[in-house]
């Protein structure tokens, strides 16, 4: 560490500050600057010359004056100690304590901008993750290592199935409860104390480590708060071999601080003025999941990510559905109707649940079941639609069995209590229980076999 | 070939783009940076200053440090050992680093893609004399690379027209050993081995190109059937997320009928690799009983690694798909995703401060994207007949929008549009390849095949289908509209029938056994069988039957049901259930017959 401070700034402004006059500093280099009032704040060299360079403030560049700061270089990248003792505490986005108890020693230090995992030590997720919602478990499966988000919007109960998941997911026959990594950027008040009363009520506090960036702490603190939370999840992963289970709420404020400092660095933007390297930066974030060859422990990630004027195709959702392995979308109608949790199994989509699900893992009809509800949803969605134009009283016997159906499906299979965990075998019954709606003859999508089986009217 | 390796300094430092100081360098020269030794490609001149792109993180790396020009641009190592292997988008085996340096991919890395080691089985061309004349891409010998693929062993492409004056007798060589002996026009003596290194943005050459003839088998029934893609054809599959483009790049890595399969995963999800990576050593080729990884090559640059070398990563594919090429090969190349690869593009564009033109890409945009797809094709090799590449590149456009300038461009270019749809995704109805939206310029060169092989009336058969389907949408939107009842009868049946053309031969499920590959002749079977039920069903309304007992018959859910049931071995069983559905619409027709006759 070199001891030299350096009182050359030439700009200050939009959470980036200029230095001029300083000798060759390293890229991605750790900065602490001194303000005016002798108060410490943490920096990051972004952009380096031979003469000048350009740093990101965590803390931003509010009530700075550029000839009372004071810069030194750390000659280090963005570190974290890690430890057994995370868990349980609550830090902010860069690692430092905020639940007025001694910063973390350790002599394992890890940078929080990991190299890339190479593909080739990836183990493909397989484990289905009972998280005792019939519209995930039956038909958007969780497995775990996988990465899959709540799509919401702003006043739809996402939070509280967040914390649902988290106090429900469990592995079928196992015993192993997974950690949780809790980060949070850009929250309100309200929502970080939720969070942390229910994992207080849920006795599981002792196994959660949260970092957390309210409304009014420094945006520019959010860019780093994913990378920090996932460095912990990873030392709790694959150092200590746990399941770790991290929640990231809400990717939107993270991607709208990421777009703050790009205009301030003067980035060309793509669309909506997010820069053209949002999709990259998102990527670093999400693919930090999965399981790694010979390791015990694996990270499962569930980020919120709320859509701006519910519009799923806005770049942030957009490009998060393009890098996470499915989407669990919620419905504005639904939750007007009262229905919990308002799951719209129409867009939601779990791209691991094929490994996850079946004979060995769940039962053998689950794929087919799925794919059968699906099917008839998707037919009962136009037979409401016709309804709404010709009157329900006009339509034909069939179609009113899929009026009935839908109808049947939004109350007792998406619909379910905050505290109601249901089992997966539960979740199939049920699915049974609204199939056998339908003659045998109109469902096509599963085999005889199932339909002898499961088929009400096989069991008189 | 490292004639002049020259050193300089870094002067500035800005995420993936460096700027150097090195008096010499040429523009795409490739160059070592740093102490860390970081590897990059200078991209731009500018007075004495060179602006290098990074394949690797530039983290920690700082002004003043020294830079190395390594005297040539990116290139790859062409020869036996590429296949059943995963490199990175720069060609360095993924599985062997993380044999050496664990988990993550260290920076600064220089491992050589093949194996040097590792002894072959070299077999001279047993024709060929001593003193012969040969120019590049004649034939010297052969290695068997995996139990599928017997690798050609070719002078390289540079050279022009020489005498062998060597040839090594057959026996186990490495990859540095000289198998044969060269002399050129001007008296100078070259050594081949079995190996040889190629510049990634030249395209190799060949003798000339040829037109396409024969369609590319994918057992995707919607593909093969609907919109076909010649073997040399380019094609390109748009859809947003969610929509199955992944599955479809995957279906037809699994089972084109093609001899090399090369797979760029390029910015895309590390696990969907991985995903081929655990099942392809598992599964077997269907035309060769193989195991399909014997012929199946991955280029992954997943989405968490540096953005740079996902540019690079295409035309790594690319150049490969043109060495097996260059053998007489047909070759797929898939591309997942082009899009990208043009952010990529985009992002060293914005930080060099380069002019945006549409959604901050670079004016540049559709003449690269063009040059790639220009890659593709069936050509005439010097002595190994015909050999193509097949480029299949995957679109994600931003929210699903065909008209960004991605899919815009690429749709210029390609001649088979695979269009995938949310709202058939939505419904589960999969492959979500929308059949007003999807087109192939193809249909009639590959009617002549299909008319050869399996049956001459393909394409009326496949025009009847679709015609069928247009129909079913208009007739959609009058239901839409009044409901069902303004129909009549026999629009009824149209819906129906549509109906059954969707589920019986469009739906295809990639995770059934059975159903995830379909053969040529079942497909031509299936899509035959429906529309005679079709054509039979609208003869009885025709004669005053009711709609509601052919809606009802117990049939029509047993073709639902045929393409999961019978396999492609079991197409006499189909042609057997096109009997069974024959006679029961005589019954029917009987029966009706004898109702009239009696109410007369």
């Amino acid at each position: 560490m070199s001891a030299k401070e350096y009182r050359t700034s030439a700009s200050a402004k939009g959470g980036l500050l200029i230095v001029k006059d300083v000798p060759n500093i390293a890229f991605g280099d750790r900065v602490l600057i001194k303000d005016h009032r002798d108060h410490k704040r943490n920096g990051q060299v972004i952009r380096t010359t031979d003469n000048e360079v350009l740093i990101q403030i965590y803390e931003g560049t509010e009530d700075l004056d550029l000839e009372n700061t004071w810069v030194r270089f750390l000659d280090e990248p963005l570190e974290i100690s890690l430890s057994p003792e995370l868990l349980g505490r609550v830090f902010n986005g860069i690692g430092e304590p905020k639940d007025d108890r001694p910063p973390i020693t350790s002599n394992i230090r890890r940078n929080v901008n990991s190299s890339a995992l190479n593909p080739a030590a990836r183990t493909y997720p397989r484990e289905f993750i009972q998280t005792g919602i019939s519209t995930i478990d039956g038909l958007n499966s969780l497995v775990r290592g996988q990465k899959l988000p709540i799509f919401s919007a702003s006043g739809l109960p996402h939070n509280r199935l967040a914390a649902q998941i988290v106090r429900q997911a469990k592995l079928v026959d196992e015993e192993s409860s997974f950690s949780i990594v809790f980060a949070a950027m850009g929250v309100s008040y309200a929502d970080a104390r939720f969070f942390q009363e229910e994992f207080a009520s849920s006795g599981v506090l002792g196994n959660v480590v949260m970092y957390i960036n309210q409304a009014d702490d420094p945006p520019v603190e959010r860019l780093a708060l994913p990378r920090v939370a996932l460095t912990a999840a990873e030392y709790l992963a694959f150092d200590l071999d746990r399941h770790v289970l991290v929640v990231m709420t809400d990717m939107t404020n993270y991607a709208e601080a990421l777009r703050e400092v790009a205009t301030a660095k003067g980035d060309v933007p793509s669309r909506k003025g997010y820069p053209g390297y949002l999709y990259s930066d998102l990527a670093e974030i999400y693919e930090r999941s999965g399981r790694i060859k010979d390791r015990h422990g694996s990270i499962t990630l569930v980020p919120v990510v709320s859509m701006p004027s519910d519009d799923i195709t806005h770049p942030i959702p957009d490009l998060t559905g393009y890098i996470t392995e499915g989407q669990i979308v919620l419905s504005r109608e639904l939750n007007n109707q009262g229905i919990y949790p308002p799951v719209h199994i129409s867009p939601s989509l779990s791209r691991l649940m094929k490994d996850g699900i079946g004979k060995d893992d769940t039962r053998e009809d689950h794929p087919r079941v799925a794919n059968q509800l699906y099917a008839m949803y998707a037919k009962a969605q136009e037979t409401r639609n016709l309804a709404s134009i010709i009157g329900a009283d006009e339509l034909s016997e069939r179609d009113r069995r899929y009026l009935k159906f839908a109808d049947e499906f939004d109350q007792k299979f998406v619909g379910q209590h905050e505290d109601e965990d249901r089992s997966i075998i539960e979740t199939l019954n049920l699915s049974w229980e609204l199939l056998s709606l339908f003659p045998k003859s109109a469902l096509t999508r599963v085999s005889e076999t199932d339909l002898a089986k499961y088929h009400h009217s096989s069991k008189k | 070939m490292n004639e002049r390796s020259r050193s300089g300094i870094i002067r500035e430092i800005n995420g993936p783009i460096v700027t150097i100081r090195l008096p010499g360098v040429r523009n795409g020269e490739q160059v070592k940076i740093g102490d860390i030794g970081l590897y990059g490609e200078v991209i731009a001149l500018e007075q004495e200053y060179a602006i290098v792109q990074a394949y690797e993180s530039t983290e920690g790396l700082r002004p003043g440090e020294s830079v190395e020009g390594l005297g040539l641009p990116l290139s790859v190592e062409l020869g036996p050992g590429l296949l059943g292997s995963i490199f990175d988008g720069v060609q360095r085996p993924l599985e062997k680093i993380f044999l050496e340096s664990g988990d993550h991919i260290p920076r600064g890395l220089n491992i050589p893609a093949l194996d040097r080691e590792k002894e072959w089985t070299f077999k001279p061309q047993p024709d060929l004399e001593i003193g012969t004349w040969i120019s590049a891409n004649s034939l010297l010998g052969t290695v068997q690379e995996t139990e599928t693929i017997e690798l050609r062993v070719l002078v390289p492409p540079h050279h022009p027209r020489c005498e062998l004056i060597e040839l090594a007798p057959e026996g186990l060589y490495t990859l540095e050993d000289v198998i044969a002996r060269i002399k050129l026009p001007n008296g100078k003596i070259q050594k081949i081995r079995l190996y040889h290194r190629w510049p990634v943005r030249t395209p190799r050459p060949y003798v000339q190109r040829d037109h396409g003839v024969s369609p590319l088998i994918t057992g995707q029934r919607i593909l093969d059937t609907f919109f076909p893609l010649l073997k040399g054809g380019k094609g390109a599959v748009p859809g947003p997320f969610g929509a199955g483009k992944t599955v479809v790049q995957q279906q037809v890595a699994r089972w084109s009928n093609a001899d090399i399969v090369i797979y760029v995963g390029c910015g895309e999800r590390g696990n969907e690799l991985v995903d081929v990576l655990e099942t392809f050593p598992a599964l077997q080729d269907p035309y060769s009983g193989r195991k399909l990884m014997e012929r199946t090559l991955l280029v992954a640059n997943t989405s968490n690694m540096p953005v740079v070398a996902r540019e690079a990563s295409i035309y790594v594919g690319m150049t490969i798909a043109e060495f097996y090429r260059d053998q007489g090969y047909d070759v797929v190349m898939l591309a997942d995703s082009t899009s990208r690869w043009a952010e990529a593009l985009r992002e060293v564009s914005g930080r060099l401060g380069q002019m945006p033109v549409e959604e901050g890409y670079p004016a540049y945009l559709a003449s690269r994207l063009a040059a790639i797809y220009e890659r593709a094709g069936r050509v005439e090799t010097n002595g190994c007949g015909k050999g193509s590449v097949t480029l299949i590149g995957a679109v994600s456009p931003p929210g699903g929008d065909f008209s960004e300038p991605v899919t815009a461009h690429t749709k210029e270019i390609i001649q088979t549009f695979w269009a995938l749809s949310k709202e058939l995704a939505d419904a589960r109805h999969y492959p979500a390849v929308d059949w007003v939206g999807s087109f192939s310029e193809h249909v009639s060169t590959a009617a002549v095949w299909w008319h050869e092989k399996i049956d001459t009336d393909w394409q009326r058969r496949r025009a009847q289908a679709l015609a069928l389907l247009a129909k079913d949408a208009e007739l959609s939107r009058i239901v839409n509209l009044v409901g069902p009842e303004a129909l009549s009868s026999a629009q009824r049946w149209e819906l129906e029938g549509a109906a059954l053309i969707k589920e019986s031969v469009l739906q295809q499920s990639a995770l059934d056994p059975v159903d995830t590959f379909s053969s040529p002749e079942k497909q031509y079977l299936l899509l035959n069988i429906v529309l005679t039920i079709f054509e039979k069903g609208a003869e009885l309304i025709e004669l005053g039957v009711p709609v509601q007992e052919l809606t009802s018959l117990p049939m029509l859910s047993k073709v639902r049901r045929a393409k999961q049931v019978y396999s492609s071995e079991q197409c006499d069983k189909l042609r057997e259930l096109m009997v069974d559905f024959n006679k029961t619409f005589d019954e029917i027709r009987l029966e009706y017959a004898k109702f009239k006759e009696h109410a007369q």
